[in-house]
């Protein structure tokens, strides 16, 4: 995992095309970029642009029809599904719009779920989900559901579950797209100072407030790279 | 490692059937109804098949015992206001089959009499049993005191009687019990040994107070009570001639049962104009009564089969609702990183428990109805260990077919389709 850290993750003429009947849709159509390691990315375009395709590529969850996607030293086209499991469970966090989390689990589960999937034991996960759980100011709700939590205690709570493994790179969807704005600026802050401790985060958005945060974007346009950099909008 | 984490799918698993309880327990209902009834219906069928079979083996696997019957047509000889009816077993049926069929090895003719017995003060109704000592061979009941009839009281018709424990303690509970005198029927016998008693109702013959036994040599009872027994009722008599009323053979060995059977019925048949016996085979009963459990089973399983069938596809009509109702469960999960195998896992483990946990219902209700039928109606029934883990072992394997298609169906969900589902 430490030469993963070290290593920038790359995409090389990535395309991801899918059969629509016997139309083929270019989602992305020839995307290259480097992520460094400890950068803060924000991807923007119009719905329909392919920045969500982008993201699924990134977090492994699916693969590129053509093109290389280089990721702590491994090709993931050429993975099998078990494989990209495993980059998911060990290299990456995901936070999601709707947060997504397990209805019938308490914060505490919630959290612990990828330690579980390592293979940690039940005391270790335990102690760790505690720690996060702190770390994102929800110390006190451990035993709660999800139900019982305002939307932004939710997003942390998610955000806590996507660091419980200490990925290589954060990748957020949307992440304040159900919050309101106050909400929104306070899950955007935890993102700032968690890229400030080191953490890649690659995020998803449409909405340049949110977006001004992170220090380079990508702008896509009809499956490409309409623009790249750092700097404000 | 393993075994935690397979402790805390199945933990995971009961946490989520927990969620809904009351559907988690109707889906159970099947294998529970199922499993219980199956296990209920073969406890009575053991408990009775199991009292057939004491019985029957109580006759003995290698005898065949002939039974006087009175014929229906009894068109006896009347003289006057006398009927005579002669019928039954003779003598010399004893002496024909003891010297004419090789195969069998112990021929015992029994004598039957009611009398009144009387010691001192107390009287018991008796039920004079005259036979020779090769009957205490046959019946292999422990002699409690004293000895069993001899040869010699045979021969000298002595009046000599071995009584059962049961009867010995109502008619001589004070008295020194050997060598004590009991009048019967204005006989004066004395008590040589006591047998114990005959716990149950052994073969079903007429012997309903067979615990009130007394044996007696069988010439004594022939000398001193005759082949007649006279009946008064309204003024008018009925006699019955009956020399013997049974007749306990033993073939030497078990493959000789069947065919001495029907060499001894077709002597029978000669000599006796009409048929005022019956024959009972208890090797014979022995074997219906198998094939008639072995049909019980056959019959019970195809049930059992059918409901547990039954049971499964409610099962898994559940399961595959609970899959798309959780799709997105299962792409956050993937997301996060589980395989497929991981998916697979956790929802065969959770169909399993269901199906399992409802066996072990249907098992408890399984063991509670036999219960509750003997001690209410007093039906004999047995749980065998055997259904018990039986049922267990399908009701596991129940989960696990109808569990797989859509444990696989759910791995089978794209991460990313399943992430959007709402």
């Amino acid at each position: 995992m430490s030469t993963a850290t070290l290593q920038a993750t790359r995409i090389e003429n990535i395309t991801r095309t899918y059969q629509m009947g016997d139309q083929a849709v270019h989602a992305l159509d020839g995307v290259s970029a480097t992520f460094e390691p400890g950068s803060f990315w924000a991807i923007m375009g119009a719905s329909g642009s392919g920045k969500s395709t982008l993201l699924n590529i990134l977090g492994c969850l699916d693969r590129p029809t053509s093109g290389r996607y280089l990721l702590g030293g491994n090709d993931t086209r050429t993975q099998s599904d078990d494989a990209l499991s495993d980059i998911r469970l060990k290299y990456l966090g995901f936070i999601f719009q709707s947060f997504n989390l397990i209805a019938q689990l308490t914060v505490e589960e919630n959290i612990q779920l990828p330690l579980y999937y390592l293979g940690w034991h039940p005391d270790r996960a335990r102690q760790r989900a505690g720690e996060l759980a702190r770390r994102v100011g929800l110390g006190e709700r451990l035993h709660h559901r999800p139900s019982e939590l305002s939307g932004g205690q939710q997003q942390r709570v998610a955000i806590a579950r996507a660091l419980a493994n200490d990925p290589v790179m954060l990748l957020a969807d949307e992440p304040t797209g159900n919050l309101d704005s106050a909400t929104g600026k306070e899950i955007m802050d935890m993102l700032g100072d968690l890229n400030a401790q080191g953490k890649t985060i690659i995020m998803v958005t449409h909405e340049p407030e949110i977006a001004n945060i992170a220090k380079h974007r990508i702008v896509m346009r009809d499956g490409r790279i309409a623009s790249a950099g750092e700097g404000r909008l | 490692m393993k075994n935690s984490r397979l402790l805390r799918n199945i933990h995971l698993g009961v946490k989520t059937l927990m969620l809904h309880k009351l559907r988690s327990l109707l889906t159970m209902l099947g294998v529970v109804f199922g499993v219980g009834s199956v296990i209920a219906m073969l406890a009575v069928g053991e408990g009775a098949s199991r009292e057939a079979l004491v019985q029957i083996r109580k006759l003995g696997s290698n005898n065949i015992i002939i039974d006087t019957a009175k014929p229906s047509d009894d068109d006896a000889s009347s003289a006057g206001r006398t009927r005579i009816s002669i019928y039954g077993l003779k003598y010399e049926d004893v002496l024909r089959i003891a010297e004419c069929i090789p195969s069998i090895k112990r021929t015992v003719p029994v004598k039957i009499i009611r009398k009144e017995g009387r010691l001192g003060s107390k009287t018991l109704s008796l039920r004079l049993v005259g036979t020779t000592p090769a009957w205490f061979d046959l019946v292999k009941r422990p002699l409690l005191a004293g000895r069993a009839l001899a040869d010699a009281d045979l021969e000298n018709r002595a009046n000599v009687a071995v009584l059962t424990e049961h009867g010995a303690r109502r008619l001589l509970a004070t008295e020194e019990t050997l060598g004590a005198v009991v009048k019967i029927g204005g006989s004066a016998f004395t008590v040589i040994g006591i047998i114990q008693s005959d716990s149950g109702n052994a073969g079903g013959m007429q012997t309903p107070d067979r615990d009130t036994d007394a044996y007696i040599p069988l010439t004594t009872a022939r000398e001193r009570f005759g082949d007649i027994y006279t009946q008064r009722s309204d003024g008018s008599q009925i006699s019955e001639l009956v020399e013997l009323h049974q007749i306990i053979t033993e073939a030497s060995s078990l493959a000789d049962v069947e065919a001495s059977a029907q060499a001894i019925e077709a002597m029978l048949t000669r000599f006796h104009k009409k048929k005022s016996y019956r024959l009972q085979v208890p090797l014979a009963l022995l074997r219906q009564a198998e094939t008639t459990k072995r049909n019980f089973n056959i019959v019970l399983g195809s049930i059992a089969g059918i409901s547990l069938l039954v049971g499964g596809i409610g099962i898994m009509n559940i399961m595959l609702a609970s899959v798309t109702e959780r799709t997105r469960e299962i792409g956050i999960r993937r997301a996060i990183g589980a395989k497929r195998l991981q998916i697979v896992a956790q929802f065969l483990i959770e169909t399993v428990v269901l199906s399992m946990t409802g066996g072990a219902i249907g098992v408890g209700f399984g063991v509670l109805i036999p219960w509750i039928i003997t001690r209410t109606a007093g039906m004999p029934t047995l749980v065998t260990p055997l259904s018990v883990i039986v049922s267990l072992g399908v009701s596991m394997l129940v989960g696990m077919v109808f569990g797989i298609y859509p444990a696989l169906r759910a791995a089978r969900l794209d991460p990313i389709e399943a992430l959007r589902h709402e």
